[in-house]
């Protein structure tokens, strides 16, 4: 790695939080700072540079443990509103997946289905305070007789419940567009035929690992906004791919790097986890992840600079192609031609949409900043980084 | 070509005389009636698309209220849940009607219920059903 100007390092930036004395700016102010005064200037004055994303995320669910009942019972299938959790794991702990469906949902049956409720809205459900129906069948033991238990749970009442997501924060994504001719529901939305709009899901400038392309600040144990409260990062997600194709800047102009998270679900809000209905697709959830970047060197600096610009994404067929592996792409399009609302795809206009929030995740930045700038919020130094996983 | 959905509460007087068959004849407007109930009251209500010339729609229109036939467009009662809504945009590709479209440069999702035709169709696309449609709502709660 080259020699740096300048030099910061983790607990540096601590011990001014800890004044009050931090510079502490979201990923869109940084763009303007890194402009005016080049990486090398904006690392001598910037500390950290928050980033924020609310999308639809998949792979995301709640470990939980809902306590014994009298007679105890060791549950082999378990419900939440009728959705089904994952019980394989021992006699009262569950994972309820998000992206579960309850188990009288009429799926696809009259298409396009509309997927009213999932593991997302019963975690959402939950943080909203509300009491949700569980019930645990089991074929009974010597030491957990029980067979069946109903009972009204409220998020108070659980003796644990972890939010872990094994997959957040996808480091930029596929533009969805649909060349055929009907009407297509995909995990991309509605799209129309005849490639009349496409969507996106990044907040781009203000994504997270759009910030730290390389990975260089992050890994297990870096303390992150997750839900609303506090989480962590405790790997790199499913699907991780860093060899994915880059620019010069560094962002990959690919789906790349995603992150492994988790947080204590009850100091979260279900203002910042949402269940998500996608419609003829299934049901999902949308969570709501800030991670802090430490600007530690004018590398750094620059990294975070990017600006939507400068990071770019392919537009991929969703009526085919992505379902059967062709590799093709019929535009290459930056995240300011997407935000403008209108890009350019074979010689035609089409008109963009995105499923990910620009204005929560700027919300979400915002906050991190307050939290870190009031000194309640000091980073964690990772016990491993991310590029060396 | 212009089509919109009205809810028309007809007066007791009213209620049994054929004023809506004029529609066609005079007004070269044609109707679908998609509900149509005699409330308590002997007062009438009917949910009606009216197709035709946007100034001939117009002038059927206050042919009715000449009638003291009280008309809701039906866009007025497609809603925004705020609360509910996270900003995402996912229905800005879909109004016909440019109806939801993004702010830029601050990319927040209006909804302007001005330019609603009241289509219905945000409401399954929206990943959060934060756009509602209050009007089967509304007819249910008048008949109660
Ligand atoms: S009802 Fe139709 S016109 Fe009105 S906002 Fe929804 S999609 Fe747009
Ligand atoms: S799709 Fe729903 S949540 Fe997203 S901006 Fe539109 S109304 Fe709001």
């Amino acid at each position: 790695m080259k020699e740096h100007k300048v030099t910061k390092t983790i607990a540096e930036i601590n011990e001014r939080i800890r004044k009050g004395e931090a510079v502490v700016v979201t990923a869109e102010e940084m763009v303007g700072i890194v402009r005016e005064n080049g990486p090398e200037e904006a690392a001598r004055r910037i500390d950290v540079v928050t980033t924020g994303t609310f999308s639809p995320m998949c792979s995301s669910g709640a470990f939980l443990n809902f306590g014994q009942t009298l007679p105890t019972i060791k549950a082999a299938r378990v419900w939440l509103n009728n959705v089904p959790a994952y019980a394989g794991l021992a006699a009262v702990d569950i994972f309820l997946g998000g992206a579960e469906p309850a188990e009288d949902d009429p799926l696809n049956k009259v298409f396009p289905g509309e997927f009213r409720y999932g593991g997302g809205h019963v975690i959402e459900d939950l943080l909203a305070g509300k009491k949700v129906k569980l019930k645990a069948v089991a074929y009974g033991t010597d030491c957990y007789p029980n067979t069946i238990m109903e009972k009204e749970i409220t998020l108070a009442d659980l003796p644990n419940a972890l939010l872990v997501n094994p997959r957040n924060c996808y480091q930029n994504y596929n533009c969805a567009i649909n060349l055929s001719d009907k009407t297509i529901y995909t995990y991309m939305g509605t799209l129309r035929p005849r490639g009349k709009n496409v969507n996106y899901a990044t907040s781009g400038e203000l994504s997270p690992l759009l910030n730290d392309p390389l990975y260089r600040t992050i890994g297990l144990g870096s303390k992150i906004f997750l839900g609303g409260g506090t989480g962590y990062i405790t790997w790199h997600g499913t699907q991780h791919n860093p060899h994915a194709m880059r620019l010069a800047n560094q962002t990959p102009c690919r789906p790349a790097g995603t992150l492994m998270v988790q947080g204590e679900l009850k100091q979260m809000s279900a203002r910042w986890i949402k269940g998500i209905s996608m419609q003829g697709y299934g049901t999902t959830i949308a969570v709501g992840v800030g991670v802090p970047i430490p600007v530690l060197n004018e590398e750094i600096a620059g990294y975070t600079g990017v600006s939507d610009a400068e990071i770019m994404t392919q537009v991929v067929d969703y009526s085919y192609d992505c379902s059967h592996g062709v590799d093709r792409n019929y535009a290459e399009v930056s995240y300011a031609e997407l935000k403008s609302g209108q890009i350019e795809v074979n010689g035609r206009k089409v008109a963009t949409a995105s499923l990910s929030s620009v204005v929560r995740a700027r919300e979400i930045a915002e906050i991190l900043r307050e939290w870190i700038k009031s000194g309640d919020f000091t980073l964690t130094e990772p016990v491993k980084l991310i590029c060396d996983m | 070509m212009y089509s919109r959905i009205y809810v028309l509460r007809f007066p007791r007087e009213t209620s049994d005389k054929p004023i809506i068959s004029k529609l066609v004849k005079q007004y070269d407007v044609e109707f679908n009636i998609l509900k149509a109930t005699i409330l308590p009251h002997d007062e009438g209500l009917m949910v009606l698309e009216l197709t035709g010339h946007k100034n001939n729609i117009r002038e059927a229109l206050d042919y009715l209220k000449s009638f003291g036939v009280s008309i809701e467009s039906v866009s007025t009662i497609i809603r925004r849940d705020d609360d509910k809504c996270f900003q995402c945009g996912a229905c800005t590709g879909i109004c016909p009607a440019s109806a939801l479209y993004v702010q830029r440069p601050e990319m927040a999702v209006v909804f302007d219920t001005d330019k609603c035709t009241g289509c219905g169709l945000c409401v399954p696309v929206c990943p959060v059903r934060a756009m509602e449609v209050s009007l089967d709502q509304s007819v249910n709660a008048l008949k109660a």
